[in-house]
């Protein structure tokens, strides 16, 4: 059961129990299914990182922690979460927006790091979803309904999330001229990035592997050291990693584009054309909506369906 | 509220000799009945519906203990319009709809309540499509766990969630169950391994959560699905992640003189930044049950061993297991056995894997229990689980996942010994209520079921428990979908409309 936590607590009451109301995060994915509705009071999660619990390979942070901070005092034990670092982007508007790092192959999902969460919920209370303990199916799984829902149906105010070890070596490495797919293969690839011509890499790992990897790519291609991925267009459209790996001309529309293989997110030029949605998953999606927030209160515009 | 509990562990575990004359399930069969079988038969053909009472009476129970399930018709449909169909004149005969794999659940999650037609998807348990380029499989979901790896082998990956139940459950049952396995330490467990499933709605129609792609759009309903112990919907075909085989893999032995030694040397891997494939644990009285049953190879005199496996990169692998040798060493390891090939490495599984049939040879009765707490306090856990059990003068045996602090502790019993029952419920809530305390939860893998369905509320508060029935609502307004599971009675009051008036009685009272 939730300890009582002052911050929280505070969090609610701003949140109050009715009237529009959005939560602002680090404003980086502001824009992601669709703006906010005219009249939204804007509220801010508490901030803060509440208990980081490096040998049970779990962090307890408010929701309003800028990712970039949190990273930086779990880096100390040599860990991190799964979560992207945006600048200034928050740990609750990386949960909310549900969009995983370019590293996600190493990381994992956005969607599998959060074990706990307190939220706000439409009538202003405070719920606990999920438990403190790295494995946990005890009833439904509101965590995972909580990931990527634009905050379109609870308010999160503080979560607690996987962490994971961060490779004793990782080095970006850019293949010119490469086939993605004998990039892939290298089991420490924790990215794979492919622009249509070139392939980036993150290896990440033990030395002696990243080494034996980066020494296996060198016998393949031209191959050499650089300090990060590529810039990545605006763009994100979610494509299956087939049509990922295959991504070409035919998607001139995209414009220039990197698409992570493996994975199958493409980031492009252009927006992605609206992607068809079935009627049933937008009833299901709708019914959700009217379940947990009857009122239509909770960021009122946003709409996880118009994602990405 | 400890009324309650006791009155719930009490129904659970009193239940179990009394047993179901055959006259009692043949006199459920009415009239009524009759009619929904004939509907039934209808719309699936007869080869495929059987309302006597040795099908039904084997649809009543699963793994568990509870012995109160009730099953109406039983039909076992060959494909996903049998199942939409089977749903349908369920709503036309207003009644409720449980799904069931292979049985093997251990919270009576497939135990159903108030002659639900119950739906046997072991018929449907075909490998649809192995789809390499997009690293999924699309299965029907009454494929044996172990089927599918098999399968997947010469394509040089596979399914990485493998319960100890694996040779025969379902991957239905494990998405429903969100089940764990020893390698859902370092790869995660069936919610992170299902990409996207059909299911069939409690209003019979199709619809497919999540998709092969990067970012489905929406609400992570295929998340919110997986878990949620066949009262959302019927999974009618399951895209799996498909997982390379590493290119190298260690197994090690590692055997401690003390109990606590071995929960202190888990502990320090984790904090070491080393998340090893499995970390497993037996004690003193499981390994010797163990040999008696198996003959794995395990020293009877250790007090408890490791079973730990790292894999992935050679020359990580090779760091890794030296390290952890040296974490088991300075925790006062008597020995480290490294497993020389795969025939030895074959063998220790096999210790481990035959832990539950060993188990059954020491004693009549067993109630294995299963709870979570963090793994940085499995020596003082450890040491309240034997004080605990010791006190209602009881025998356990722990053999679990260590790795995540799952535990699964086996009171070992003979319930014709008079007050027995009653001591195993008593030390069982204890050791419930004990992991709770210590900031665990109440079930790692095994699931709520009918269980722990009135535990919920030592877990969760009310508010918690609303969210939780909104999201079962969406999926099913009805509540149609193996009604009476999970949530604590007070939040699935609108379940009891679903059940048998004759039922429904037997059921709450
Ligand atoms: C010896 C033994 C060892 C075990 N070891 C483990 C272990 O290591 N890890 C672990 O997690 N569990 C373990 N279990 C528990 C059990 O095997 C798992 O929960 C398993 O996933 C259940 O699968 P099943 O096919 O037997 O499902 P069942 O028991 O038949 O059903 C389980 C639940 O799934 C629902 N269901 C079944 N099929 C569907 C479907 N198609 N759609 C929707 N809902 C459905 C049912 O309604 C029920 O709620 C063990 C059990 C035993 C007996």
């Amino acid at each position: 059961m939730a300890d009582f936590d002052e911050a929280l607590a505070a969090f609610a009451a701003e949140v109050g129990p009715d009237g529009p109301v959005c939560v602002r995060g680090g404003g980086t994915r502001w824009h992601l299914g669709g703006e906010a509705a005219p009249g939204t009071r804007e509220v801010q999660a508490p901030a803060g990182v509440v208990a980081f619990e490096p040998a049970e390979m779990t962090v307890r942070v408010r929701a309003g922690t800028p990712v970039a901070e949190l990273h930086a005092e779990l880096t100390t034990a040599g860990q991190r979460t799964a979560l992207p670092e945006r600048a200034g982007g928050t740990v609750g508007g990386a949960l909310m927006a549900g969009e995983s790092s370019i590293a996600r192959l190493g990381l994992g999902s956005v969607r599998e790091a959060l074990l706990q969460a307190r939220y706000v919920c439409a009538d202003g209370r405070i719920a606990s979803a999920g438990a403190a303990t790295v494995k946990n199916v005890s009833g439904f799984d509101l965590c995972r309904l909580l990931v990527g829902s634009l905050g379109t149906l609870g308010l999160v105010g503080e979560a607690l999330l996987r962490t994971v070890p961060v490779g004793e070596t990782e080095r970006w490495v850019r293949l010119a001229g490469a086939e993605a797919g004998a990039v892939r293969s290298c089991h420490t690839a924790a990215s794979v990035l492919w622009d249509g011509t070139d392939v980036w890499t993150l290896l990440s790992g033990y030395e002696v592997d990243v080494d034996e990897d980066r020494g296996r790519l060198a016998a393949l291609c031209d191959c050499e050291d650089v300090d990060g991925p590529p810039e990545l267009p605006p763009h994100r459209w979610a494509c299956t990693p087939a049509e990922a790996a295959a991504f070409d001309a035919r998607n001139g529309a995209a414009g220039p584009f990197v698409a992570e293989i493996g994975v199958g997110v493409v980031h492009a030029s252009e927006p992605q054309p609206s992607r068809s949605v079935e009627p049933g998953v937008v009833e299901l999606n709708r019914r959700f909506k009217e379940r947990f927030d009857p009122t239509g209160r909770l960021n009122p515009g946003r709409d996880p369906l118009r994602k990405p | 509220m400890a009324n309650t509990l006791a009155a719930a562990t009490r129904r659970v575990l009193g239940s179990r000799r009394r047993g179901r004359g055959a006259a009692e399930v043949a006199g459920a069969v009415d009239a009524g009945d009759a009619a929904l079988v004939a509907d039934l038969v209808e719309a699936i053909g007869d080869d495929r519906v059987r309302a006597d009472t040795a099908a039904r009476y084997l649809a009543s129970r699963d793994a568990s203990i509870y012995r109160e399930g009730n099953a109406g018709p039983v039909c076992y449909p060959g494909s996903t319009s049998d199942v939409a169909a089977c749903v349908k004149v369920a709503i036309r005969h207003g009644r409720a709809v449980s799904p069931r794999g292979a049985g093997t659940g251990l919270a009576g999650g497939a135990a159903p309540l108030g002659q639900p037609v119950v739906l046997s998807m072991t018929r449907m348990d075909k490998l649809l499509e192995v789809d390499l380029d997009n690293g999924v499989a699309w299965v029907q979901p009454g494929m044996v766990n172990l089927d599918l790896s098999r399968a997947l082998a010469p394509h040089g990956v596979h399914y990485a969630p493998d319960p100890s139940s694996q040779a025969v459950c379902t991957i239905g049952g494990n998405l429903a169950n969100n089940s764990g396995g020893p390698h859902c330490l370092a790869y995660g467990v069936t919610s992170a391994h299902v990409v996207a499933v059909e299911v069939v709605l409690s209003d019979g129609s199709v619809v497919t959560l999540g998709d092969v792609t990067a970012e489905p759009a929406g609400y992570d309903l295929r998340g919110a699905f997986v878990g949620s112990e066949g009262m959302c919907g019927i999974a009618t075909a399951v895209a799996v992640r498909l997982t390379r085989n590493p290119p190298a893999v260690c197994t090690m032995l590692l055997c401690f003189e003390d109990v606590s030694d071995a929960a202190a040397t888990v502990s320090a891997i984790i904090a070491a930044g080393i998340v090893p494939a499995a970390i497993e644990m037996m004690d003193q009285r499981c390994v010797r049950a163990i040999e008696d049953f198996a003959q794995a190879g395990y020293p009877e005199d250790a007090a408890a061993v490791l079973l730990v496996e790292v894999d992935g990169p050679s020359g990580g692998v090779a760091i890794a297991s030296e390290r952890v040798d040296g974490i088991a060493r300075r925790n006062q390891a008597i020995s480290v056995r490294i497993a020389a090939d795969e025939d030895e490495r074959a063998r220790l599984w096999k210790g481990r894997k035959s832990a539950f049939g060993a188990v059954a040879n020491v004693m009549p009765d067993y109630y294995l229990h299963d709870t979570v707490v963090p793994r940085t306090r499995l020596v003082e856990v450890l040491e309240r689980i034997y004080e605990i059990v010791d006190r209602h003068d009881l025998l356990v045996l722990n053999v679990f996942h260590a790795g995540d602090g799952n535990l699964h502790p086996i009171l070992a019993y003979d319930s014709r010994v008079p007050g027995t029952d009653e001591r195993v419920q008593a030390a069982g809530r204890e050791i419930i209520e004990m992991s709770l305390d210590m900031g665990g939860a109440l079930t790692g893998e095994h699931g709520i079921g009918v269980e722990k369905r009135e535990y919920m509320n030592r877990m969760f508060t009310e508010v918690d428990l609303d969210q939780q029935s909104r999201l079962r609502a969406s999926f099913d307004p009805y509540c149609r979908m193996n009604p009476g599971k999970v949530l604590p009675s007070a939040h699935s009051c609108s379940d009891i409309g679903a059940l048998r008036a004759a039922d429904a009685a037997g059921v709450w009272g």
